[in-house]
């Protein structure tokens, strides 16, 4: 099964999705981070879904999921790179992702993190 | 028989032409048709006398069943054509269809002075008449009304068009002005045009001012909702201002919760904006002074 790298850059966990989201891709994705969240003690989680060009509900839950997972383990989530129709698709199903920080750019969203953490310390 | 009918009644109106038409004349002048020199009399005689003659041909052809046959198409077009100009000229539909209805009275007293004697060809006569103009009369209404839809069509298109810009109009900051009332159509081309204009120009904060917008109501307020959220998923905060005192009241008594930051005017957003994204205008002459004195 085809498994989505999840990297370590300074204190954050970077994803970056290149792959048509399935279903239990996402869900072991979301198992596979909350793992490395707790084994590295990373502080931010950054999901790049630049690539994705398709989303449904279930793939929406689960961006939410993730940052749940994350808050309760004291990471902040950023999503950064979302393309104009998935933003629209996502607004029309009711999944505005709110609590989530979202940013354009993949450095932007790094800064993000750096600020929120920054921000909390 | 019907033939021989509309043979003899082409032959008529054909040999009374010149009285026929000025006697429609005055009855299209008295009625109005001139508009307040929207049509000249001139144009308004040669469109006449072109349509009686196309109006004989047809009659002469014989075929009474309706007017969609062939022999009636030179007059349909011609009539089409009025239609279409005078729709464009603002005549009313009455005003339009009274250029083929006012032929009535003329073509009537005609037959009365012709065929005095025999009721039954008068009788004749008056329905083939009647049965044909009525005919012409609504394919007139039909071509007034179908060009006034095309009209509103390509209004309305220009309109979708015309009042969805969206403008950089600093380093970072997008500003959206809307003008006119939201529906889900505009709300998907606002939408759509803001969204990818984030993307092609990086912004970090978009102005949505909605001075323009007449109304908000429960409905306005949702699509502003959904922009504003789709922008937030694409990185971009946003900013509603140009928010009227008479708006301002009524999103608090429908108890609508924008949830987004707002701002009276425009200038309020951008000096916002500009802090927001670590920028600063400052006054040159200030800067000048200063280093003037240093």
């Amino acid at each position: 099964m085809t498994q989505i790298p999840v990297l370590k850059i300074g204190c954050s966990l970077v994803v970056s999705i290149q792959i048509d989201m399935h279903d239990q891709v996402a869900l072991a994705l979301q198992d596979d981070l909350t793992e490395k969240l707790v084994s590295t003690r990373a502080r931010g989680v950054l999901i790049d879904i630049s690539a994705l060009d398709l989303v449904d509900s279930f793939i929406g839950r689960t961006i939410s999921n993730i940052a749940g997972i994350a808050k309760v383990l004291d990471a902040v989530t950023v999503v950064v790179g979302m393309r104009p129709a998935v933003a629209i698709t996502l607004v029309e199903l009711g999944m505005t992702l709110a609590g989530i920080k979202t940013a354009l750019t993949l450095e932007r969203g790094l800064a993000l993190i750096d600020d929120a953490l920054a921000a909390s310390d | 028989m019907v033939d021989a009918d509309a043979a003899a009644l082409s032959g008529l109106i054909s040999n009374n032409e010149a009285k026929l038409l000025s006697a429609w004349l005055r009855s299209q002048l008295g009625a109005g048709s001139l508009r307040s020199g929207q049509i000249k009399e001139d144009e308004l005689k040669e469109q006449s006398r072109q349509f009686l003659r196309e109006f004989v041909q047809a009659l002469k052809s014989g075929n009474l069943d309706g007017i969609n046959g062939s022999e009636w198409k030179a007059a349909r077009d011609l009539l089409g054509d009025f239609s279409r100009s005078r729709a464009l000229q603002g005549f009313t539909p009455s005003e339009t269809a009274a250029f083929v209805f006012s032929m009535k009275e003329p073509l009537f007293t005609l037959l009365r002075e012709e065929i005095k004697n025999d009721a039954q060809r008068f009788a004749g006569h008056t329905w083939t008449i009647t049965k044909c103009l009525d005919a012409l009369g609504l394919y007139t209404t039909e071509v007034y009304q179908q060009s006034r839809d095309d009209i509103i069509k390509r209004q309305a298109q220009e309109l979708l068009e015309l009042s969805t810009p969206v403008v950089q109009i600093w380093d970072k900051i997008l500003a959206l002005p809307l003008i006119g009332t939201l529906d889900s159509e505009r709300t998907q081309t606002v939408m759509e045009n803001l969204l990818n204009h984030i993307v092609s120009s990086r912004a970090e904060i978009a102005i949505i001012d909605i001075t323009g917008v007449p109304t908000v109501d429960t409905l306005v307020a949702q699509h502003l909702i959904k922009t504003v959220s789709a922008a937030r998923l694409m990185g971009a905060d946003c900013i509603i201002s140009g928010i009227r005192p008479q708006i301002a009241q009524t999103i608090v008594h429908l108890g609508l919760q924008l949830d987004v930051i707002s701002k009276a005017t425009m200038a309020d957003a951008l000096e916002l904006a500009l802090r927001k994204t670590g920028q600063k205008v400052v006054s040159a002459l200030a800067t000048s002074a200063k280093g003037a004195s240093a």
